[in-house]
């Protein structure tokens, strides 16, 4: 149960089923109430989270009100049970078994004989339900209707119309849940069908959900389709790696390879529902080459596969007595960003590392320590909130659950929702969004209402003092949504200059002298660490000798980051062959996802453990390999193990000392350029974690730039005409969308197919020229 | 005394039988120079059949691996194309292996096959000295082609659908049909 519907009203109705009472709260659905008594009435229509339908008619039941019967059995999907009702399901009323038949076999009359083919087949709550509830044999003797079949509703998506029972519960979850009407009931009659606009495709971000919660297989997954049969897989509970959302997912694996994903329940977080990118990203692991054993560059300049001890010797000899540097990128788990935080203070002796892999500030490092580490805010506060603010985020493509939970209470209620963003996207059009031009400009707020700061603040400066500001002045709850899913544990283990595990602030000599005794070291290095941005100039200007890099893509920090690691000794733990290993001294190869375990913190820093999927995994956690480094440097860390690692930060808790306290900055508007590019990342774009998934890939958005009608005047161009947007660095090309938005501005997706700003610009946000090609 | 007589009476009774087997016609085969046929419904070596075009009847919905009481097969589904087509309609099994260390030849699978892609010979010969060679792959347990087969991957005969093929009413293959046919 969910905690709101916890609180709905205490006035409760009792009432008979089966000749067992059964109390419940006013309202309650007569197929609830027979769950709670462990009365199963078959239904296909009927889910939880969605509104009432009455579509499929399966759930037919002889019901009795104040000793008056009805005529025909009714619907338990849509009837509330009331005092003094009497219900009598298929176990004890012969009319209604009898008519619970009689629909069964009006579902069969149309369904073809596809279940060998299906993939549905062995899991299928038709086939399941037609042995309870029908009859043992068919008497239609006629011809079934037929359509063409499958045919792709999106890339995704496929549609075989005619096993579809009309149940509507993929309409209604686009409709309810993920407000993507884009798909619909046509028709009448036997010819009823479920169908995509002529001219919109279904490109929802949650279609996957549509294929989970179908209860036949009239909608199947193209990735999925005819894999494996329910039998073969084995299922696992697993963490979604993809955002800080922190989705509970299954994850279904055959013979040592993920065939599918699916969204798990979790009433706190997801409910049931996920986005497609946490269901259908999963190739990314196969689709480039693994690195399988230690690589070490020999003195031809080459790099050669070596041995553990080998490769371990190599790099221990490369870093130790040497300055060196950590980035840890965004995508590690708890446990095994603590490991690069335990290695950088006691086997490296610096405070250097940073887990920021994107535009950052001090300022953010600031609001990190000082602010972020004791949010508390949760989904449960959206659900009540009277007010939410976005401030430099766009929940639909940056944080998709969050989406659906502010989205179901903007449905619900009418929720107030308010952004900072300069145009308003498709998510903030359906959260009806009203835009402001920055916090400054949003009062009104109180201690029910819910401030949403995005990991973009960091890109505008004061952004995050002025969030803290209508935080503090007005007693809102604030929150700090990262993009990855690793960020938050990231700044739990420390893996920050300015913050030591558990939140003890590097500053602070207590805090430092509890940990020093914790981890039963002498001393811990006392100066504040660099942040990424100063570790890669350090090295490039040989302040630094050598870094430490965990799943970093350079490009996602600055188009000059990969330069600046060119003369340095580099170490590199990855999964996959990629830009850095390619330069790197020595690359040791790291377990991913599904081949360790661990945990995730999400946005509120709550935790979802994981456990190994596949068994016979031979690579190990990351923090298990730099166990190994620091016990060949001489300086041992003792994390042999993901369990031995999450028992130490246990142990260790949380700072109670004194806190820092954030130094706050004045809001400094950006600067009013003749034409200035600002953009974010689609939910679906040129991802590393999205590789491989060509049917994903082919519903993310187009890019476009947005600009006003005003520019579009000026530069004489009209829609889909190509415009081209320049820096001193380069140039991307893309067709032009007129929208709302100011006549400086010019908005692109970040990293989208033909929009790769940081690659192609050199910054994500700046003073760009826009002409017309 | 006449104990012993009894005893020697049955004694020689014992000698007539062996003496009398002599004459009965022998049971023994000379195998393998000699090889008996097996009973018409002996249940013996798999085969994976196919329609008289060629296109292969298994669609690899892995109902024979479900009924398997001895973990036995293995199969893989996969689509097939408008290029690359191996049996009618959407689906084929790309990968088909029995496991003959494990089956019992109870032949759950031949009641649980939809489209009689997988029956029965009466081939008994399947001794080996090699675990590996025990595992038959798809090609192993294909039918040979017959007269006016074509060896997929090729279309469906002209003007015809899964349907047709499903109701026996493909009964060979059109030239169409061979690589590099006409459409």
């Amino acid at each position: 149960m969910t905690p709101e519907q916890a609180v709905v009203s205490v006035e409760t109705v009792s009432a008979i089923i089966d000749g067992l009472e059964v109390t419940v709260p006013k309202g309650t659905l007569i197929i609830r109430a027979a769950e709670q008594l462990g009365i199963a009435i078959p239904r296909f229509c009927d889910h939880p989270l969605l509104a009432p339908a009455g579509a499929c008619r399966q759930c037919l039941v002889d019901v009795e009100i104040n000793g008056r019967a009805f005529p025909k059995p009714q619907a338990s999907c849509t009837m509330p049970v009331e005092n003094n009702m009497v219900v009598k399901t298929q176990n004890t009323s012969p009319v209604a078994a009898k008519a619970q038949e009689g629909i069964m076999e009006f579902l069969l009359i149309n369904h073809p004989l596809d279940c060998p083919v299906c993939d549905k087949g062995g899991e299928c709550p038709l086939q399941n339900q037609a042995m309870s509830a029908g009859r043992s044999e068919t008497r239609f003797e006629g011809e079934k209707r037929t359509f063409e079949k499958p045919i792709n509703i999106s890339s995704q998506v496929l549609l075989d119309r005619e096993r579809c029972v009309l149940c509507a519960r993929c309409t209604r979850f686009s409709e309810e849940i993920a407000g993507d009407p884009f798909i619909t009931l046509n028709e009448r009659g036997a010819l009823q069908q479920v169908g995509i606009y002529e001219n919109q495709p279904f490109e929802s971000y949650y279609s996957g959900n549509t294929v989970q919660i179908c209860p036949v297989g009239a909608l199947t997954g193209a990735s999925y389709r005819f894999r494996a049969r329910p039998f073969d897989l084995v299922s696992v509970n697993s963490a979604c790696e993809h955002c800080a959302s922190g989705c509970d997912l299954r994850t279904d694996i055959r013979r040592g390879k993920t065939l599918r994903r699916l969204a798990g329940d979790d009433p706190a977080v997801n409910q049931e529902w996920n986005c497609d990118k946490g269901r259908w990203a999963f190739k990314y692991l196969t689709t480039r080459e693994r690195v399988k054993s230690p690589l070490v560059r020999g003195s031809d300049g080459e790099l050669h596969e070596a041995s553990w001890p080998e490769a371990l010797a190599a790099a221990a000899a490369g870093l130790k007595g040497k300055r060196v540097g950590v980035l840890t990128g965004g995508r590690l788990t708890h446990e095994d960003a603590y490991g690069y935080s335990k290695f950088a203070r006691v086997a490296l002796g610096t405070n250097d590392i940073d887990f920021r892999a994107r535009p950052h500030s001090d300022e953010e490092r600031d609001f990190l320590a000082a602010v972020v580490t004791d949010l508390k805010t949760s989904y449960l506060d959206i659900d009540k909130a009277d007010h939410v603010v976005l401030l430099s985020f766009e929940p639909e493509e940056e944080s998709p659950i969050v989406f659906l939970r502010v989205y179901r209470q903007v449905r619900k209620r009418g929720l107030l929702v308010t952004s900072d963003a300069p145009i308003a996207s498709r998510g903030s059009q359906k959260l009806n969004a009203t835009l402001v031009k920055s916090a400054l400009d949003i009062s009104g707020l109180t201690s029910q209402s819910v401030i949403l700061v995005g990991e973009r603040a960091a890109e505008v400066e004061g952004a995050l003092s002025a969030a803290l500001e209508l935080a503090q002045s007005s007693g809102a709850k604030l929150a700090w949504i990262p993009r990855r899913a690793g960020e938050r544990g990231a700044l739990a283990a420390g893996a920050l200059g300015n913050l030591l595990p558990g939140n003890r602030p590097v500053a602070d000599s207590a805090a430092r002298v509890d940990l020093q005794s914790a981890w039963g070291v002498n001393s811990l290095p006392t100066t504040p660490g660099r942040s990424t941005a100063e570790i890669l100039s350090a090295l490039n200007d040989e302040s630094l000798d050598a870094v430490v890099i965990g799943g970093v893509d350079p490009m996602d920090i600055s188009v000059d980051a990969l330069n600046q690691l060119l003369n340095t000794f580099v170490v590199s733990l990855e999964i996959s062959h990629s830009a850095v290993t390619a330069i790197a001294d020595v690359v040791l190869p790291v377990a991913a996802v599904i081949e360790k375990s661990g945990s995730y913190l999400d946005w509120r820093g709550s935790a979802r453990r994981f456990d190994k999927g596949l068994e016979d995994a031979e690579l190990r956690s990351d923090v298990r390999i730099l166990s190994m480094l620091a016990d060949e440097m001489g300086a041992p860390i003792n994390l042999p193990t993901v369990s031995a690692t999450a028992r130490e930060i246990e142990s260790l808790g949380s700072w109670d000392g004194a806190k820092p306290t954030m130094n706050k900055r004045a809001y400094v508007a950006p600067a009013v350029e003749e034409m200035t590019l600002v953009s974010w990342r689609f939910l679906l774009d040129l991802g590393t974690l999205q590789l491989g998934e060509a049917n994903l890939a082919g519903t993310a958005k187009e890019a476009r730039a947005h600009i006003s009608s005003a520019t579009a005047a000026t530069l004489g161009v009209t829609e889909a005409d190509l415009v081209v947007i320049s820096s001193d660095l380069g140039s991307i090309e893309l067709p032009v969308s007129i929208r709302e938005i100011a006549d400086n501005l010019v908005w692109v997706p970040r990293n989208s197919a033909g929009s790769q700003v940081i690659p192609s610009l050199g910054f994500a946000s700046g003073a760009v020229k826009v002409a017309k090609r | 005394m006449a104990d012993e007589a009894k005893s020697f009476s049955q004694q020689l009774l014992g000698f007539w039988v062996t003496f009398a087997t002599m004459f009965k016609k022998v049971n023994t085969v000379q195998y393998p120079e000699v090889k008996e046929p097996t009973a018409e419904r002996f249940h013996g070596r798999h085969q994976l059949n196919r329609y008289d075009d060629g296109l292969e009847k298994c669609i690899g919905c892995e109902l024979c691996a479900w009924a398997c009481p001895a973990d036995a097969i293995y199969v893989e589904g996969a689509d097939n194309t408008e290029e690359q087509r191996f049996s009618p309609g959407e689906r084929f099994g790309q990968v088909y292996q029995i496991n003959y260390l494990r089956c019992i030849f109870c032949g759950l699978c031949i009641e649980a096959c939809p489209t009689r892609a997988l029956t029965m010979t009466n081939e008994y010969e399947l001794a080996d000295d090699d675990r590996a060679k025990l595992i038959f792959e798809k090609e192993d347990l294909l039918a040979p082609l017959r007269q006016g087969m074509i060896a997929p991957p090729h279309p469906m005969y002209p003007d015809s659908s899964h349907l047709n093929y499903y109701k026996g009413e493909i009964t060979g293959s059109d030239p169409s049909q061979e690589p590099g046919g006409s459409k």
